[in-house]
């Protein structure tokens, strides 16, 4: 395990920190005020690279490193977590399922657009009777011939009003359970696949959340990624850089939060002198601090794990678990911090309260990730 | 986490050292509160009381990082045997090779890095703890040496030691910029040694005051300069902390080893404990806690190695490792319910000794302060 960042992975962090800086923070709270973010800016993300950030440049992306990928997502979400939710699932699992999963034709055919930005991505695991107990999933898909009728309801399917390409999990076999999902790829437009209304959302309320269903629809079998019946195993390994992705989005929003309180707490004039002043707000910020630090190592370590294909369930679960409770902490205390301003959407505070508050929800809640690490405790 | 195979291989070694040879005495030294010497014996020999300064002072001179790892995987099944260890190198080695001149290392550190001798550091006192530049023993220049006067309290090591380290304020005017370290020996006239502290924890490390009164020493005890002292052991202290971090750690994985095994082992209405969600989730957390622990301790002795700085860091790894530890610690204890409460299984012992974590070097709250500043920074 190296702690040291190389000079490469410096510089993209470098260069997305300032990306994220001028172009995303600033929007930040129009985003979430409209509950969009345009298209264009998905365009100029596409043009430096951040919508293939995985890909090899075969395919137009950029090749990052793992570790790099989890840097500009720390840097993304710490000026818009929205935003960098949404090129997240892009990224990590609509990408990186085709390109590990998928055929050398899915490749060729979905690839090169993804990360040109041409085409947006979606992912579906969850549906209305199955979160945590993902094995569950009830939506079916039935081989007729040379296509696969689909029917059911999927839900909170991230970029799921955007998206032009879903990679789908879908049951193949329903009294296999767990061994009998199967992952697909469905284009929108499709004959029998709605997409639904999006969802008002507490937070991240810029990414835009919808429940999708089909109804007979027709897919081609060449959709498929990977073996019949074997799409649960994709679906866990992909959550796996997952979960580092949300641990890297906690750490980012914690780290506003924190720099945002630290900020404030040197303006903020009471008793006739700065709040920083006082011991009850610097132990406060001590405390942050050190939890955010305790989360960033977890998350790095996790991503170093991932990048040296070296099994990181476990330590992904860890990273996810505790960065996202750190976050929820730190973002309550950071607004605590300002007062009744906290309250306020004139300070990016109130909007980090209410996105860091999924991050203990998705790609597995802290309850999930208390059974992975127990379970491999007991290994 | 993931560390290299060296040392994974070197926790292994003192691991399996630590099971065999130190694990079956650690409740009678607790019970009995007696001083681990035949420990201290045993350790010197594998080169542990000489961690901290290279072979030409017959150390081992290996990194922090391994450091660390032998502090916790001492303290894992013994917290008095660690922190005698931590004391001895951190508080006692340490500023004499940082601060000392090349007589001073010459003669003081062989003895302590072989084993010989042990060492101490007396900082603390009655009424300057959190605040060390309240220091009020005094050492004024009479002719050829100094004479001191004073007290030090809660002094790890005191009655066993040989080889001492404390403060001393030459200069009133000047606050802590007044404040010297000087080198002390056991037997010295007007120094003695206190009554030994009954604790509540760590009852087998030594713990005792100790007494200057008129004590005469030559000038060449003075470590370092005049005026240095609060500068050195705000050094010291940054090592320090790294150590005593370690020791957390290592208790809290301690904890957690035994709430695991002992979840396996024991059927509950018919069922093996660790089948129950309640069970598992607490053992994850704690799991999770100290993987993140371990991760602070790590890095910040990484820093260290680095010669980066790391006076942050090591704050943090103290503060989160301290309080890991004994959440670790009470948590176990549930998990063994009366039993854990009984002194027939170990982790009441845990309990008791990882308090002292969270006060020793630096309490959590200076732990704040420290972090507190370097963010403002």
């Amino acid at each position: 395990m190296d702690f040291e960042l190389t000079e490469d992975q410096k510089m993209i962090k470098e260069a997305a920190r300032e990306f994220a800086s001028e172009k995303l923070a600033p929007k930040a709270q129009e985003f979430d005020e409209k509950e969009e973010i345009p298209k264009e800016l998905y365009k100029e993300l596409a043009e430096l690279g951040y919508l293939g950030m995985l890909m090899p440049e075969e395919y137009g992306g950029s090749n990052l490193d793992f570790i790099s990928y989890i840097l500009v997502m720390e840097e993304f979400a710490s000026a818009c977590a929205a935003l960098q939710i949404s090129i997240s699932v892009h990224n990590s699992l609509v990408c990186d399922a085709i390109y590990k999963f998928g055929t050398d034709e899915q490749k060729k055919k979905y690839l090169p657009k993804l990360t040109r930005g041409e085409i947006i991505g979606a992912y579906s695991l969850t549906e209305p009777q199955s979160g945590t107990d993902a094995g569950s999933l009830k939506t079916s898909a039935v081989l007729k011939g040379n296509q696969y009728l689909l029917n059911g309801t999927k839900t909170f399917v991230t970029n799921g009003g955007i998206a032009d390409l879903f990679v789908l999990f879908v049951s193949t076999s329903p009294e296999a359970k767990s061994k009998g999902i199967s992952c697909i790829l469905v284009e929108k437009g499709s004959k029998g696949f709605n997409i639904g209304a999006k969802e008002k959302k507490m937070g991240l309320r810029g990414s835009d959340t919808r429940e999708i269903s089909f109804e007979d629809c027709l897919v081609p079998r060449e959709n498929l990624i990977g073996e019949e019946n074997k799409g649960f195993r994709i679906a866990m390994e992909l959550l796996d850089s997952g979960r580092i992705g949300v641990g890297a989005q906690s750490v980012g929003i914690a780290q506003s939060a924190l720099d945002e309180a630290l900020k404030y707490s040197k303006e903020r004039v009471q008793f006739g002198q700065p709040i920083c002043n006082f011991q009850a707000i610097q132990f406060k910020l001590a405390s942050m601090a050190t939890q955010i630090e305790a989360s960033r190592l977890l998350v790095h370590h996790a991503a170093w794990l991932k990048q040296n294909n070296i099994r990181s369930s476990r330590e992904a679960s860890m990273a996810k678990l505790f960065a996202s409770e750190t976050a929820n902490y730190v973002v309550n205390e950071a607004v605590q911090i300002h007062g009744g301003y906290g309250y306020m959407k004139e300070y990016a505070v109130e909007r980090y309260f209410r996105d860091a508050r999924v991050t203990e929800i998705y790609e597995g809640t802290s309850e999930a990730q208390r059974m992975v690490i127990s379970r491999d405790l007991l290994k | 986490m993931y560390l290299d195979k060296k040392y994974e291989d070197f926790r292994k070694s003192i691991r399996e050292f630590a099971e065999c040879q130190i694990e079956p005495h650690a409740q009678e030294l607790d019970e009995k509160a007696q001083f681990p010497y035949e420990n201290m014996k045993k350790v010197a020999l594998l080169g542990l009381l000489g961690m901290v300064v290279p072979p030409e002072f017959d150390g081992t001179g290996i990194d922090t990082l391994r450091y660390a790892i032998a502090v916790e995987e001492l303290s894992r099944v013994c917290g008095s045997t660690g922190i005698t260890v931590a004391a001895h190198n951190s508080l006692a080695i340490c500023p004499i090779y940082l601060f000392g001149n090349e007589e001073q290392k010459i003669k003081y550190i062989p003895p302590l890095a072989k084993g010989e001798k042990l060492g101490s550091f007396g900082l603390t006192e009655p009424d300057a703890g959190s605040d060390a530049g309240g220091t009020k023993t005094t050492a004024v220049l009479k002719g050829e040496g100094y004479v001191i006067n004073g007290s030090k309290c809660f002094i790890t090591n005191a009655s066993v030691a040989e080889t001492f380290v404390i403060t001393a304020v030459t200069d009133k005017t000047k606050g802590t910029k007044g404040i010297s370290s000087f080198i002390l020996e056991k037997g010295m006239k007007g120094f003695t040694i206190g009554k030994k502290e009954n604790k509540m924890g760590l009852r087998g490390s030594d713990t005792a005051t100790l007494h200057f009164e008129d004590l005469k020493i030559p000038k060449e005890n003075l470590l370092g300069k005049e005026g240095e002292g609060f500068k050195q052991f705000m050094i010291t202290l940054d090592g320090g902390r790294i150590s005593i971090g370690a020791m957390a750690l290592g208790i809290a994985q301690g904890a957690l080893d035994k709430a695991l095994r002992h979840a396996k082992e024991t059927i509950e209405s018919d069922k093996p404990l660790i089948e129950s969600q309640a069970i598992q989730f607490k053992l994850a957390d704690m799991a999770t806690q100290i993987e993140a622990a371990r991760h602070l301790i790590y890095h910040a002795a990484y820093l260290e190695d680095k010669g980066l700085k790391y006076v942050k860091e090591s704050a943090m790894a103290k503060l989160f490792a301290s309080e890991t530890g004994r959440f670790a610690a009470q948590q176990a204890i549930q998990i063994f319910g009366e039993n854990g409460y009984s002194r027939r299984f170990p982790v009441e012992r845990y309990l008791r000794d990882v308090k002292l974590c969270e006060i020793g070097e630096g309490t959590s709250e200076i732990q704040r302060l420290v972090i507190f500043r370097e963010l403002m920074k």
